[in-house]
């Protein structure tokens, strides 16, 4: 199975439509719970951080009966340093993007943390991939 | 037996023994109430509630009702006399999120709950 979506920078009002999407496309396939928590949590993360640091983007979503790989494609600023970006606190983020709560540099972590696996690309002024792995057999 | 959730303990209830007001979702109240969780950084819910917490906030716009949503967190509570955005009151009724409030601060709201939540079964 194979979804797209598109990701408007700055346009909060539909962050975690994708993530959404994606959580009940994977309940009606009866994915286990967990499997389906850490992708929404990953998911989510990822989508917003397009919205709040990026211009625009795409998500790719497949399913396949192992695993689903989402592959988040955005143009933007690009992260110099994805390394220090990982880090918990570091936000690049705008006062009035705080104010709503985000910006506490988490998201990178979460996503870390609820992926199989996680790969980061980033050319500076051009834009970032994210692509998040997660496999089906929670055992594996 | 002590810090034990209360196994009765449902949204309805909260709202009433916290004299809680409610801005929306009145037909899901029945919702049962697993813990809480206190937050108003977006992320640090995302990552660490669970999923039937009450969240207690101040953030009043409607990505906080998307996390709810995408959490399975049972309900928002907003603290000193927050009201709810109209985006976020609107996506609180398409999720069925409740949306509560109180006029306490954030600190006294969080233990009252924590109180009632783990409060002894035994008596
Ligand atoms: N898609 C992206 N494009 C450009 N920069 C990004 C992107 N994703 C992350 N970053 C950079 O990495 C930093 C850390 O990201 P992370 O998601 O951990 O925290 P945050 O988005 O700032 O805050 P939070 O996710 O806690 O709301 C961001 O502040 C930003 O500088
Ligand atoms: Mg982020």
């Amino acid at each position: 199975m194979h979804f797209e979506y598109h990701v408007e920078g700055g346009n909060f009002s539909q962050a975690g439509f994708t993530s959404s999407q994606v959580k009940k496309t994977l309940k009606q396939l009866n994915v286990d719970g967990d499997v389906i928590r850490r992708t929404v949590i990953a998911l989510y993360e990822a989508e917003v951080n397009i919205v709040a640091h990026a211009y625009k983007g795409k998500i790719a979503v497949d399913i396949d009966p192992e695993k689903i790989s989402i592959l988040l494609d955005d143009e933007g600023p690009g992260i110099p340093d994805i390394q220090k970006a990982m880090e918990v606190g570091y936000s690049t983020a705008t006062p009035q993007v705080r104010e709503m709560g985000f910006g506490a540099g988490m998201g990178l972590s979460n996503m870390k943390n609820n992926s199989d696996r996680l790969d980061i690309d980033s050319v500076v002024g051009k834009g970032t991939r994210v692509m998040i792995i997660n496999y089906f057999n929670p055992t594996r | 037996m002590f810090h034990k959730i209360h196994p009765d303990m449902n949204l309805a209830e909260l709202v009433e023994k916290l004299n809680l007001s409610i801005f929306s979702g009145k037909e899901a109240l029945s919702k049962p109430v697993t813990g809480g969780y206190t937050s108003d950084l977006l992320s640090d819910v995302m990552g660490h509630a669970g999923p039937g917490q009450v969240w207690i906030t101040l953030q009043t716009h409607k990505n906080v009702v998307a996390i709810a949503s995408l959490k399975e967190l049972s309900a928002i509570i907003l603290v000193k006399g927050y009201k709810p955005d109209d985006e976020m009151l609107s996506q609180s009724i398409a999720e069925r999120i409740p949306v509560l409030g109180t006029t306490l601060e954030t600190f006294e709201i969080t233990g009252r709950v924590f109180m009632l939540l783990n409060r002894d079964n035994s008596d």
